[in-house]
This record gives structure tokens, C-alpha cells and sequence, in this order.
């Protein structure tokens, strides 16, 4: 077995653990932005239920308990975006900043109400945890050189939210693609006013675009607490919601380009913690932040049109107002 | 009272007034949840701002910064440009001004060096700000996207410099030499001294004097020249001012550059004025905060600047509150934060059905 494939093995199993929750919140900003709603508030969501699902967890003694609420959490918030930005009109952006804002404020605020302390939960117990699933047959395969390898460290090991965010993705080209709730979203985002002379409500389809979002975020901010970690930490999403953004704009807002390109900023982002102080013959030490801004990097280019182009949904960023 | 004048007086004033209101409602709700009585919390706030020398030196010196970010993100909004990219360029704003005071040389008067220092903060946080604007001018993409990106990559920036390139030899954590004292800006208690008063010690230093000049260079900018004139226009409508021979591409870069360079001024206070070296996060959170200034300032440099006092009033009261009382930290300010930006922003029109109705029979009356 040689050295440098266990690395790739290594490396590239870490990358599914980093981009489980870009995958979540970047398919919640697929549906929202798809519906013509911006949502920059994807990293408060996540933040604020990763906190409540490590609360909860550690209070119930239940994951399971704690992703129920940081779900019902995160779509709280969906709906604050939602009322102020389709009901009221605002602007999507503004009200996403103050989505993020919020969050990152009472996560600190209620982790002292709550806990006694400055922006940390209790560490959780095992049972409070969502843990790694050994998929069957592992033993059986495990004597097959290099794909014994692959399977036991790659495909099995995960815990249920991995599996969840991968089978999320192909649900989510369904739904968009395949069903009449996904033609009426494509079109409130491309066209509202046809949408609107068509009889739909606009407003309705915006709302439940936002509503599904807050559902995914909820279970991404789940996963990074209660999941990846094993409590919740001050800050702990660090920019992740923004990197999923990156990612929905790099995959041109399909489903599985989206996936795609979750996979590479997870996989760029693991390979930053292995390159850690490496030097690499010929070429020297690659500075880490230079890995770590590789996402930001490429979404910019490709926004810019350097490499493809990246058009949003025609009416993305506008509230809609109907002709009386 | 014509029904103009009227409208004027309900969107200028009522509104804003009756959402600042509502998002300090909200924030006393928060408050109560946290078994905190917000009146007490009030009047220990207040008086953690305002009620010694101390604490108002600490508040001003909150207020400077907070001005300078609400005037980079006001100018923007005026030209209907989302400039969320404050907290980038005042970090890097942070860097040029740090280059000069750290390669001049230091036997030069600090009359040069102080000036050439602000503006390596101008440059540098305008060029921050120019890519993001030529990138939205000329090549389509999304100002609000690209300035998000840009912060990020103005933070990874900055941590690879302090660590690798102007880390101060022999020291351990991420921060430059000390700058000479001739890129000193001089603390307020220092000037009082020297004329015989005595006052409190606090940060306060003349970066204060520096934002109230550049509040009129906006004010005059922006309402008495030619090329405020075009900004305003292209941002109530860009078919007008196209018509009326404005260049849009150019508007938003000129734009951005002003709003960038205006964010990174923050370095002058915090860097020259407070630290006297370049460190990380010094920006943090003014970039943001300059949001909510400049939305509940309605993008007027007076406005702001009554809105940065309020900020900086609620940082330092914050800070006192959070040492008063072990319910809560001064992160209550970043929730307050947030509600201002939601409320007097995302919400702006949230009153507008009730007040027109209200107001619908006394109109009806003439």
C-alpha cells in the first residue's frame, strides 16, 4: 500500500466531512435564489442552528432532538427574511446582513443566559452525538487490496448527515427539475409576473422556497455541532454560509454542478489542513491562506467571466410587486 | 402643509424614528428573555458611556471609527451600490497606512508623516474597493458578492503578511514593530494636558477631528458638486442619468473607490491613533457595524454622524454593562446590530401601510 494513495484516501474522506454542510446550505440557497430571493443570510442560519442543536442535544440528550429545533431555528429566521423581504418588500441583501448579524449576537448572548459561558455549549456525550455508521460488508471487502481500502476509510465510516446531504442533492434535481413545484420556482425567479398572470402566488412560492432553505440550513448547522464537533464554539460556521454561497454561484445554480463544486472547496479545505508546514520539492511551502482563499478566489474569476459565466436567475435580488 | 412636504417630513423622519424604536423594543424583549430588566441594563449602559471622562473618551473613540465606515458604506448606497466589502478595505486601508508609518523615515516631522499616512489608508482602501467596482462596471459581476468574497480574501491576506512578512523579529504573536512616534496621531488627554487640564486617560485621539472633516468632504461632495450630482442621479434612476449623458461604468467605480477609501480610514484611529503597530482584526466587526450606521443615519453625513455616537455610546455602555451585570456580554450590542439593520433596513417600510392610513382622513379633510 503506498503512502501517497492513504493520503489521497485520507484527504479526500475529510473533504466529505467538510462539504456535508456546504452541501446543505448551498442546495438551501439553490431553492431560495432560484426563486428570485438572494439569501446572504445562509451563515446566520447555519450559526444559529448549530447553536440550537448543540443546545438542545446537550439538554434533551437527544441529536435527533437537537436537529428538530435547530430546523424549527433556522426556519425562524428563513421567515424573518421571508416578511421582510417579500411581504414588506425590503431589500434581500439588508435583511440577510442582519440575519447574520443576529445570529452571530445572540449566539453569544444565549450561550451565557443559557450556559454561563462566553460562546461555547456543553461538550456532548457520545449518545448525544450523530455518529460514524460502519456500512455492512466492510470486513467482507476489506480483504480486496486498494478498493477494501477505499470503501472502509472513503464510502463507510460517515455519520447519517453525510449520507443525507449526498442524497439530497439528486432529490433536489428532482424537485427542481422533475416536478410542477420546481417549474412554477424556476419560473417565479426567471419571469414572477408571467408566474402571477399564470394565478400563482408569488409570494406564496417565494416563502416556501425560503421555508425549504431554512429546513437544509437547519440540518447543516445540525451537522456542523453536533455532527462534525462535538459542541457548539463562538463563531463556529466561520464563513462556511458564504463558501456554500460561492459554491451555488461557481455551479451556476445547478444541483449537481453545485455538488461539484461543494466537493472541491471541501476538498481544497482538507487539503489545507495537510499541506499544514509541508514543503513540497521545487516549489516551497504553499502559505496555507493561499489554499484556504482558493474558493473565494475562483468565485470571484468566475463571476468576472474569466473562466464560463455565471448568470443568476433573471429576477434574483428583486422584491415583486404586483400591478394593481 | 403641502401634501409634499408632508411625505418628506413622514418618510425622513417618522419612519426612521418609529423603526430605531421598534429594534430597541426588540433588543429590551431580548432583555427580558435573558432575565435582565433593560431599564436597569439602560441606565447602567448610559452612564458606562456618558457618565465619566473615561468613559466618554471610549465612546468617541468608537464613534470615530463607526463614522468613517457608515460614510464608505452612505456614499455607495447613494449610488445605489451595496458596498458590504467595509470590513476588507478598512483592514486593508489598515496596511497601507501601516506601510508608511513603518518603512518612512522616522526622523521626518510627523506634519508629513501623519498626512502621507492617511492616505496610504485612503489608497489602500480604495484600490480594495476598485476591483470589486471595475469587476461590477465592466464585467458583470455582483458587487455584493464580490465584496463578501473580497473580505475574505483581505483576511487571508492580512494573517499570511502579519505572520510572514512584517511580523516584528523575536515576537511570537502575528504583529509589526512598533511605528515611530512620528506616526503618532496624539491623544486627546495628552493635547488637554499640555494647555494645563487634566482629563481621564482613553483612546480618544485627533482621528475624531479627521472624521468630522471628511463628514463635510461627503456632505459637500455629494450635495454641491458635479460628480456627487451624477452619483445621486445614477442611484434614483440609472435610465435618467444615462439619458442625461452619465457614464454608469464610471459612477461605480468613482464610487467605490470614495467608499473604500473612506473605510480604510478606520486604520488611522485604531492604528495611528490607538496601537502604534499593525496587528490583526483591528477592523473587526466596524466594517459590519458600518451598515446599520449608515442605514439608520438615512446615508446623511449628519445623520451618521449622530448614529455613529449612538454605536459608539452602545459599544462602550456594552463593555460596562457586560462588567456590571454576569447576564450579559457586550455581544448584546452586535443583536442590537442587527435588529437596527433589520428594522431601519430589511424593514424600512414595515410602518408605512399604518402611517399613510392614519394619515389618509386629515388629507381627506383639506
Amino acid at each position: 500500500m503506498n503512502d501517497l494513495l492513504l493520503n489521497l484516501i485520507l484527504t479526500l474522506d475529510a473533504s466529505f466531512r467538510v462539504c456535508t454542510p456546504l452541501i446543505f446550505a448551498s442546495m438551501a440557497g439553490l431553492f431560495a435564489e432560484r426563486s428570485g430571493v438572494v439569501d446572504i443570510g445562509l451563515e446566520g442560519k447555519l450559526l444559529m442552528s448549530a447553536f440550537i442543536a448543540a443546545s438542545a442535544a446537550s439538554v434533551f440528550g437527544s441529536p435527533w432532538l437537537g436537529l428538530m429545533f435547530a430546523i424549527f431555528a433556522s426556519c425562524i429566521l428563513a421567515m424573518i427574511h421571508g416578511i421582510a423581504s417579500i411581504t414588506f418588500k425590503g431589500n434581500q441583501i439588508v435583511t440577510g446582513v442582519a440575519i447574520n448579524i443576529l445570529a452571530s449576537g445572540l449566539t453569544m448572548i444565549l450561550t451565557l443566559a443559557w450556559f454561563k459561558s462566553g460562546g461555547v455549549t456543553p461538550s456532548l456525550k457520545p449518545d448525544e452525538r450523530f455518529l460514524s455508521i460502519t456500512l455492512p460488508g466492510v470486513d467482507i471487502i476489506d480483504h480486496i487490496p486498494i478498493l477494501g481500502v477505499i470503501y472502509r476509510e472513503l464510502i463507510s465510516g460517515h455519520n447519517i448527515l453525510v449520507y443525507l446531504a449526498f442524497a439530497t442533492v439528486p432529490l433536489v434535481w428532482w424537485i427542481v427539475f422533475r416536478t410542477r413545484f420546481g417549474l412554477q420556482l424556476r419560473a417565479v425567479g426567471e419571469n414572477p409576473k408571467a408566474v402571477d398572470t399564470a394565478g400563482l402566488s408569488v409570494e406564496g412560492l417565494r416563502y416556501k422556497a425560503l421555508l425549504i432553505g431554512g429546513i437544509l440550513c437547519g440540518i447543516g448547522g445540525a451537522y456542523i455541532a453536533t455532527a462534525h464537533n462535538a459542541q457548539f464554539t463562538k463563531e463556529m460556521t466561520a464563513g462556511q454560509g458564504f463558501i456554500a454561497l460561492a459554491a451555488l454561484i461557481f455551479g451556476k445554480w445547478h444541483p449537481y454542478r453545485v455538488l461539484a463544486a461543494c466537493f472541491l472547496f471541501g476538498f481544497l479545505d482538507a487539503l489545507a489542513v495537510r499541506l499544514q508546514g509541508v514543503v513540497i520539492p521545487g516549489i516551497g511551502e504553499i502559505p496555507v491562506q493561499l489554499i484556504e482563499v482558493t474558493p473565494y478566489l475562483l468565485t470571484v474569476i468566475l463571476l468576472a467571466g474569466f473562466i464560463g459565466r455565471a448568470v443568476p436567475p433573471k429576477a434574483s435580488a428583486q422584491p415583486y410587486i404586483k400591478e394593481l | 402643509m403641502t401634501r409634499d412636504n408632508r411625505l418628506a417630513w413622514i418618510n425622513g423622519l417618522l419612519l426612521p424614528l418609529f423603526n430605531v424604536l421598534t429594534a430597541f423594543m426588540v433588543t429590551a424583549v431580548v432583555f427580558i428573555l435573558i432575565d435582565v430588566d433593560p431599564i436597569v441594563a439602560t441606565k447602567i449602559l448610559i452612564y458606562g458611556a456618558l457618565g465619566y471622562e473615561e468613559g466618554i473618551g471610549y465612546t468617541l473613540y468608537y464613534a470615530t471609527n463607526f463614522i468613517f465606515t457608515g460614510l464608505a458604506v452612505a456614499v455607495a448606497f447613494h449610488a445605489g451600490l451595496f458596498n458590504i466589502g467595509g470590513e476588507g478595505q478598512a483592514y486593508v486601508g489598515g496596511l497601507g497606512t501601516a506601510l508608511v508609518a513603518l518603512y518612512i523615515n522616522p526622523a521626518i516631522s510627523a506634519w508629513l508623516v501623519i498626512p502621507l499616512g492617511i492616505l496610504g489608508g485612503l489608497t489602500f482602501g480604495a484600490l480594495w474597493a476598485i476591483i470589486p467596482g471595475y469587476l461590477q462596471a465592466y464585467r458583470g459581476s455582483h458587487i455584493v458578492i464580490t465584496t463578501i468574497m473580497f473580505n475574505f480574501l483581505a483576511s487571508a491576506l492580512m494573517v499570511y503578511l502579519l505572520v510572514h512578512v512584517l511580523r516584528e523579529v523575536g515576537q511570537m504573536s502575528p504583529q509589526s514593530k512598533d511605528f515611530p512616534d512620528a506616526a503618532w496621531i496624539p491623544f486627546v488627554h495628552d493635547i488637554f494636558a499640555s494647555m494645563g487640564y487634566k482629563i481621564a486617560d482613553s483612546p480618544l485621539n485627533l482621528s475624531i477631528l479627521i472624521a468630522l472633516i471628511f463628514s463635510v468632504l461627503v456632505w459637500f461632495f455629494l450635495w454641491h458638486t458635479r460628480w456627487g450630482f451624477a452619483i445621486r442621479a445614477t442611484g434614483k434612476s440609472p435610465d435618467a442619468a444615462i439619458y442625461s449623458g452619465i457614464n454608469p461604468k464610471m459612477i461605480i467605480i468613482v464610487t467605490m473607490c470614495i467608499s473604500g477609501a473612506l473605510a480604510g480610514l478606520v486604520g488611522i484611529n485604531e492604528l495611528m491613533g490607538v496601537q502604534h503597530r499593525l496587528l490583526l482584526d483591528f477592523n473587526y466587526g466596524y466594517g459590519f457595524g458600518g451598515i446599520a450606521v449608515a442605514l439608520m443615519g438615512r446615508n446623511h453625513p449628519v445623520g451618521i454622524i449622530i448614529a455613529a455616537l449612538l454605536f459608539g455610546i452602545l459599544y462602550q455602555g456594552g463593555m460596562d454593562l457586560a462588567f456590571e451585570m454576569q447576564n450579559v456580554s457586550r455581544h448584546i450590542v452586535v443583536v442590537m446590530q442587527g435588529f437596527v439593520i433589520l428594522f431601519c433596513g430589511g424593514l424600512e417600510y414595515l410602518y408605512k401601510p399604518l402611517l399613510t392610513r392614519f394619515l389618509a382622513p386629515i388629507e381627506a379633510s383639506e
